[in-house]
């Protein structure tokens, strides 16, 4: 890893400006992706900005919402009463990432601000119609995601927190990499009182929406209403846990499985 | 350089370190703890696995600077004096080790466990050991002495 300036931030806006002072300074949260990529001497940020004394942790739940700082991380996710209750398919997505330990130190800030093609959080954050709220402005679920690696974040933007409204259900289930855990097909699907949301992960180079299943969903929100649809191959991941042709169909398998999960 | 002052295993340390340094290669390095292991540099392994204000980390993917003014618990600290710990008794008892290269992570993560969960099913066993990988056993003892080393702790 090559050597950098270290910072403590302590609020968003000092996190900002501390990137602003900086070469090219990188946030710090969890450093569950952002270290390994270091170590790898992949990255070499001139100076890391650390996010834990921000104020940033924290879950707030209303009749309407559930609100998740940007730096809880992934277990206070999984065991927190409020999102079991309101969202129980958030709470077992975040008790899915990674491993125990990945889990006590990752956040959905990092998760989502990183965006890995495979990771988890993008997915619940699509298919559950959620606003991220930085300290500048609140960015659409749908339009935060950009591409492989790629958000609408700018470099100085710091993410706040990101609010989910309350579906009338919603499922999440996903066919993990037996190695990293990491999704190979993850599927989210969401009823909620705007229509029905169906968010692929694992599959392409960013998260996306399964239009046409939501369409079928619209008019039967059963298992079997998927049968006729099907997702095309082109463009998908392939690499050596899955070609594309396989991850398409698994995106059908997870989605049916996703569904019938559904209360 | 950064100095940077934490507890392990009850002791109080501090040292100056440079900003890159892993909180592994301080503990292992700078005070000569070397029962945490290295096993991968991709942060899959586990064989790292340390507490930090009682949560199970690794080690490998932490900066000491992070670790700064924290509470760490290493394998080292596990024993009181010459009695080990029950989980340590535990995988002696079940053959819970090969090579013994695991074992620190494995043994960490279950007292983690443990500390959650005092009577874990298998399943549940082998479900939060996922990030603690072995090269020897196949794993079948290591999650007998977890079962059996937690229901010793209670
Ligand atoms: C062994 C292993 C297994 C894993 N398995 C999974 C898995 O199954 N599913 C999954 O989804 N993920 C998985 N992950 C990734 C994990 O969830 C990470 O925690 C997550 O991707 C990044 O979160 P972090 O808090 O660690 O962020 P960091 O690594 O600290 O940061 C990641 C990026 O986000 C930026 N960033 C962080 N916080 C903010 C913020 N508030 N505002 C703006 N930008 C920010 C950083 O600058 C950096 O570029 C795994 C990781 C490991 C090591
Ligand atoms: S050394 Fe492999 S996970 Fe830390
Ligand atoms: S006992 Fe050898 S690696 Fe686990």
């Amino acid at each position: 890893m090559y050597n950098f300036k270290y910072q403590v931030a302590s609020s968003a806006e000092d996190a900002t400006s501390k990137i602003n002072a900086s070469d090219e300074g990188k946030l710090l949260a969890g450093g569950m992706t952002l270290l390994p990529t270091m170590k790898q001497r992949l990255a070499m940020p001139s100076d890391l900005i650390d996010l834990s004394g921000a104020s940033l942790t924290g879950i707030t739940a209303s009749e309407k919402t559930v609100s998740i700082g940007a730096m809880t991380t992934h277990d206070t996710v999984a065991n927190s009463k409020e999102v079991s209750t309101a969202i129980p398919a958030l709470a077992k997505l975040a008790g899915g990432i990674g491993d125990p330990a990945v889990r006590n130190r990752g956040t959905i800030g990092g998760s989502i601000a990183n965006n890995d093609p495979a990771a988890d959080y993008p997915a619940a954050v699509l298919g559950l119609g959620a606003t991220v709220i930085t300290n500048r402005r609140s960015i659409s679920g749908d339009d935060f995601f950009k591409g492989m690696f790629e958000t609408a974040l700018e470099e100085d933007e710091v993410i706040v927190k990101v609010d989910f409204p309350t579906p009338l259900t919603a499922s999440y289930v996903k066919f993990p990499n037996p190695a990293s855990r990491y999704a190979i097909v993850g599927v989210f699907v969401a009823k909620t009182i705007s229509g029905v949301r169906v968010a692929v992960t694992g599959a392409g180079a960013c998260v996306f929406r399964a239009t046409e299943m939501e369409a079928a969903l619209t008019k039967d929100f059963s298992p079997a209403a998927l049968n006729d649809s099907s997702i095309s191959e082109d463009g998908l991941n392939a690499d050596i846990h899955a070609s594309a042709e396989y991850r398409a169909h698994l995106v059908g398998v997870m989605a049916r499985r996703a569904v019938a999960a559904c209360e | 350089m950064p100095s940077v002052s934490m507890t392990i295993n009850g002791k109080q340390v501090a040292g100056e370190v440079e900003e890159r340094t892993l909180l592994v290669d301080f503990i292992r390095e700078d005070q000569r703890l070397t029962g945490t292991h290295v096993g991968c540099d991709t942060s899959q392994c586990g064989a790292c696995v340390i507490h930090v204000n009682g949560e199970a980390v690794k080690a490998c993917t932490m900066l000491a600077v992070q670790a700064n003014n924290s509470e760490i618990t290493t394998i080292e600290g596990l024993a009181n004096g010459d009695d080990l710990h029950p989980m340590q008794e535990a995988f002696r008892d079940n053959h819970g080790l090969q090579c013994g290269f695991c074992t620190p992570g494995m043994i960490m993560s279950a007292v983690a466990l443990a500390k959650r969960n005092s009577a874990p099913s298998e399943a549940e066993v082998r479900h939060y050991l996922e990030g603690n990988l072995c090269r020897c056993t196949g794993y079948h003892n290591i999650v007998k002495s977890v079962m059996a080393g937690a229901r010793a702790m209670t």
